[in-house]
């Protein structure tokens, strides 16, 4: 029988016993660090710290992302009292260094610290990535010592579900998925649909190349997720929620399942959650990996076990979702901004961002850039801050040429628009996207045929094959690319390349074929000129 | 048709500036069919579910920004819809472009010579050529059932097969397997069709293929006839009892 | 120069039915032998293709280096270029050789592991012309003007066909139909 947690309790005996520690050392485990080296950073650090036996006086913490993942490993000294340090690129002498430097062994390690003055530190807000970095994702006193689960304390014992997603909608909160619905008027469906049982799905199938945003809250900071999930459920009556995760992130599985497991242990799941009537379960369910099954339709699909292709909607999953009953899904970042939303209320909320983006917005942020990593930025920051400031700016004395947001379905923006605002609306005006949050940037020696041809490629590899102008029609149109690219083109293909993306926009069956012309409409608006050079190159 | 239940709200629906009633839970292809456009389809068929992956039945709706698939689009009280507008037209032909020039249709060698749909459609849209290169895939025909021929050559993924197999046969022998432009039917889990145990030798899968991809073995260039309207005809008679038209 | 228009009939790939239906024609060929100068075709004598042709029926799919000159010989000396029947304008059973995908492995299976008697690979310099990688249809090769599909297309449709080019209203499909097969 799960024993309820207290979480001022749980909270008050964390802070105590970290204030034990004369000096705390984060090392960052998320998968960008691991593959770059952190597991012997971490084990150095703890060998170090045994050998010297400071156990009790050290702490060697596996936190989540840090962000700046093109200098990683990183780790982070937090000595008690004193101002924290950040190293990069630790080696595992770098860790066993950096270790010794605090047992007082010796007296400055020889590791290169990083600066968290420059803005690429500065410039960002962290709200759904708040404590990632900072805590240990596998332990959930972590999590409650930050303030985790207080969001659903509050509303189970203080606020109706209809208050909830009242508050939800003042905050302006939209999808973070890549289309930007309103999350308040999603929930608010889901809230009125009739059923015996309801659905909540938690979308982390993030398959946009060079995307990990969602991998890195699932990583991070899983027990958020789950608070946002808790809280979605009771703004709309569902009793059983999904995380639907693609297999190739198993360190996001292993942490979600166990906080999980942690979360049900402590009453936060499982029947009356905190003592209160309100029950919800909450499973992993584990994708094959097709970027398809990010589609909400054939991710449903693919939860019930069936082969994961998109159907018609109407009906909606609102209507009839999941095992036909109504089903809402939102994605992981969208579902992490909610305990935040409700802890600390709409209008702190809502006092970042534009008009109609409110709120952060996490980046992968890749590409020719000198510092490159996860971001999360206020909306409304212009391109060229994120380009120059975060960024640090293009490398190796190459200029900018374009920034592609919104992956495969999104589209280039080039120099003209650098100091356009980061908002739903301002980058589909620009014949892009938000996204789910991808961020390219392009130096002047790529050629935009080939990136577009790059993109049609993945869409290509990526359709489900079940309607026919998505199957068929990124075959024809990544051949007439890779046509004009090795410059045997006609003008006459250039215009069936045209009238072929029309037709595979307009007649495509789901989001994927839908969106899979917008590399080639957007590099043709803004750099025509590269294709027709190319072109008049061939016969 | 005999109106058996409680008659539903009625509607009115322009289909190509023809006004119509019709009733609630009707399709724009229902409705369209009745006023006498001609709105061609491939994957839809009477009896089976929908599908919605051929595409060729769109047609525009007043106030939507994306042609509508008819098929699938219940109809709405003052609706306006238009079946062969120019761009319309140039979509369709589009698609029987690309179906044509992912597979290997050959007409003048095909058992469905003369009595196919993409054949027909490819004439119906004006097809006079394919724009597209011809991909010319690899793919091996299944002639292991003693009477049955499947040439996934002339394969277009309509699903039909699969639809009539699990749905009105009840056996459910036909699947896709893979992805994308490797999509290919499967009989059992990819077992050769003369080993798959649940295949029960009933035909519906070929009586309903739009094309030259299942056939009646034996049968020479031109010699295959579908019977497209069986399974329409046992799905209503099964749900309405009606058992009367077809000897 | 007679006033008449100069008229051609081509045969690359194909299997000459086209040919035979457009033979079905039978006594309107009289009618066409008044109303044109048939200036190149399979049984005229002429060596290379005329200039200042006004409409070339062109049967048969581009598979070999023989038909590449040829089409591009064609396209460059006619006003009205008909893809004629449906090895020109799909490539169709000449074609199918293209699932195979590779020439020599093909040569090889039809004369010499095949029943050919002399089980040696064809070859004649400037003679055998060498097959091309992949057979094409004709539009993938030269712009093409007006498509006649069929195998082959009747001899009711050749006529409609054209009667419409000669009395100048090229394209019009309607008047033909469109027909695979």
């Amino acid at each position: 029988m799960a024993k309820t947690i207290d979480l001022f309790q749980v909270a008050d005996e964390e802070l105590e016993a970290r204030s034990r520690f004369t000096c705390r050392i984060k090392t960052c485990a998320s998968t960008a660090c691991l593959s770059a080296g952190a597991g012997p950073v971490r084990t150095a650090l703890e060998q170090a710290v045994a050998a010297a036996h400071a156990g009790h006086d050290i702490e060697v913490v596996p936190t989540g992302c840090m962000g700046l993942c093109s200098k990683g490993p990183l780790v982070r000294a937090e000595p008690r009292g004193a101002s924290p340090t950040l190293f990069e690129q630790v080696t595992a002498e770098g860790g066993r260094a950096i270790a010794e430097t605090f047992t007082g062994q010796r007296s400055e390690p020889d590791v290169t610290v990083l600066d968290e003055s420059i803005p690429f530190f500065t410039q960002q807000r962290r709200v759904v990535l708040k404590s990632a970095g900072k805590i240990n994702p596998d332990r959930l006193e972590d999590y409650v010592a930050e303030g985790g689960y207080r969001a659903v304390l509050t509303a189970l014992t203080e606020m109706t579900p209809q208050e909830v997603i009242e508050v939800i909608r003042d905050s302006g909160l939209r999808g973070r998925g890549g289309a930007g619905y309103p999350t308040a008027t999603k929930l608010g469906l889901l809230a009125d649909a009739q059923g015996e049982t309801k659905y909540v799905v938690a979308n982390g199938d993030e398959g946009d190349p060079g995307a990990y945003m969602d991998r890195t809250i699932m990583e991070d900071d899983p027990h958020r997720v789950l608070e946002g999930i808790i809280l979605a459920a009771y703004a709309t009556g569902a009793s059983q929620a999904y995380i639907y995760v693609r297999a190739e992130y198993p360190s996001a599985i292993e942490r979600l399942e166990r906080a999980i497991r942690d979360a049900r242990r402590h009453g936060l799941l499982g029947r009356n959650i905190l003592d209160n009537s309100f029950r919800l379960d909450v499973a992993v369910r584990i994708g094959a990996g097709a970027f398809v099954c990010g589609e909400e339709t054939a991710l449903m699909a693919s939860i019930e076990g069936k082969r994961g292709t998109p159907s018609i909607r109407p009906p909606y999953p609102t209507e009839r979702g999941l095992w036909g009953a109504p089903t809402m899904i939102n994605n992981v970042e969208t579902l992490a901004n909610l305990p935040e939303i409700i802890a600390g209320g709409a209008d702190a909320f809502a006092s970042v961002g534009t008009g109609s983006s409110k709120g952060t917005k996490v980046f992968a942020l890749a590409g020719k850039l000198q510092h490159t990593g996860l971001i999360e930025v206020p909306m409304g920051i212009t391109l060229r801050t994120i380009v120059y400031d975060i960024g640090g700016g293009i490398p190796n004395g190459r200029s900018f040429k374009a920034a592609q947001t919104g992956g495969p379905s999104g589209g280039c923006i080039p120099a003209a628009h650098l100091d356009t605002p980061v908002d739903y609306e301002s980058l589909r005006a620009l014949g892009s996207m938000m996204g789910s949050g991808g961020l390219i940037v392009m130096d002047d020696t790529v050629s935009m045929p080939e990136v577009a041809k790059f993109f049609m490629e993945f869409c290509m590899d990526e359709s489900c094959g079940k309607c026919v102008p998505c199957r068929a029609g990124t075959v024809q149109l990544h051949e007439l690319l890779g046509k004009i690219c090795d410059g045997k083109a006609t003008r006459a293909d250039l215009q069936l390349l045209e009238s072929l993306s029309w037709t595979v926009r307009d007649t495509s069956l789901c989001g994927l074929g839908q969106t899979a012309p917008n590399p080639v409409f957007s590099t043709l608006h803004y750099f025509r000129n590269e294709y027709l050079d190319l072109v008049a190159g061939g016969r | 048709m005999a109106n058996r239940r409680a008659r539903p709200n009625g509607l009115n629906v322009t289909i190509d500036g023809v006004e119509m009633s019709a009733v609630e839970g009707e399709s724009v292809l229902d409705v369209a069919r009745r006023a006498g456009a001609a709105i061609p389809t491939l994957c839809y068929l009477d009896g089976l579910s929908v599908h919605g992956g051929c595409r060729v039945c769109l047609v525009e709706v007043d106030g939507e920004h994306a042609p509508r698939l008819a098929c699938s689009t219940p109809v709405t009280d003052e609706m306006e819809v238009r079946t062969a507008t120019e761009a319309i037209t140039e979509h369709r032909r589009i698609v029987v472009e690309l179906l044509f020039a992912e597979g290997n249709h050959i007409c003048a060698v095909c058992v469905s010579n003369g009595s196919c749909e993409l054949q027909d459609l490819a004439s119906e849209v004006g097809m006079d050529h394919v724009r597209f290169p011809y991909q010319y895939p690899d793919r091996a025909a299944d002639a292991s059932h003693p009477k049955y021929v499947f040439d996934p050559q002339r394969c277009i993924l309509c699903t039909r097969c699969v639809r009539a197999c699990a749905e009105i046969e009840g056996a459910h022998v036909w699947d896709v397997a893979a992805r994308g432009a490797d999509s290919y039917l499967v009989t059992e889990l990819n077992l050769p069709w003369g080993e798959a145990p649940s295949c029960t030798w009933c035909g519906k899968c070929v009586t309903v293929c739009p094309t030259g991809a299942l056939a009646f073995k034996g049968r020479a260039i031109g010699e295959m006839e579908h019977d497209t309207d069986l399974v329409g005809f046992l799905a209503r008679a099964r749900t309405e009892g009606e058992w009367e038209g077809r000897s | 120069m007679s006033a008449k228009p100069r008229f051609a009939t081509v045969w690359l790939g194909g299997c000459s039915g086209c040919h035979m239906s457009f033979l079905d024609l039978d006594e309107w060929l009289l009618e066409l032998a008044g109303r044109v100068d048939l200036v190149f075709g399979p049984l005229t004598d002429a060596k290379a293709f005329p200039p200042d042709v006004d409409i070339t029926l062109v049967e048969g799919a581009v598979a070999n280096e023989d038909n590449l000159e040829l089409a591009h010989d064609l396209r460059a000396n006619t006003k009205t270029v008909v893809s004629f029947g449906d090895c020109a304008v799909t490539g169709n059973v000449t074609s199918l050789r293209n699932l195979d995908g590779d020439t020599d492995r093909l040569l090889q299976r039809v004369y010499v592991d095949g029943p050919d008697r002399n089980g040696v690979l064809p070859s004649a310099e400037g003679i055998v012309p060498p097959l091309l990688p992949k057979v094409l249809p004709l539009h993938q090769v030269v712009p093409v003007d007006v498509y006649l599909p069929g195998c082959p297309p009747s001899a009711e449709r050749i006529r409609a066909a054209v009667e419409q080019l000669l009395d100048g209203e090229p394209g019009d499909e309607r008047a033909y139909g469109i027909r695979f097969g």
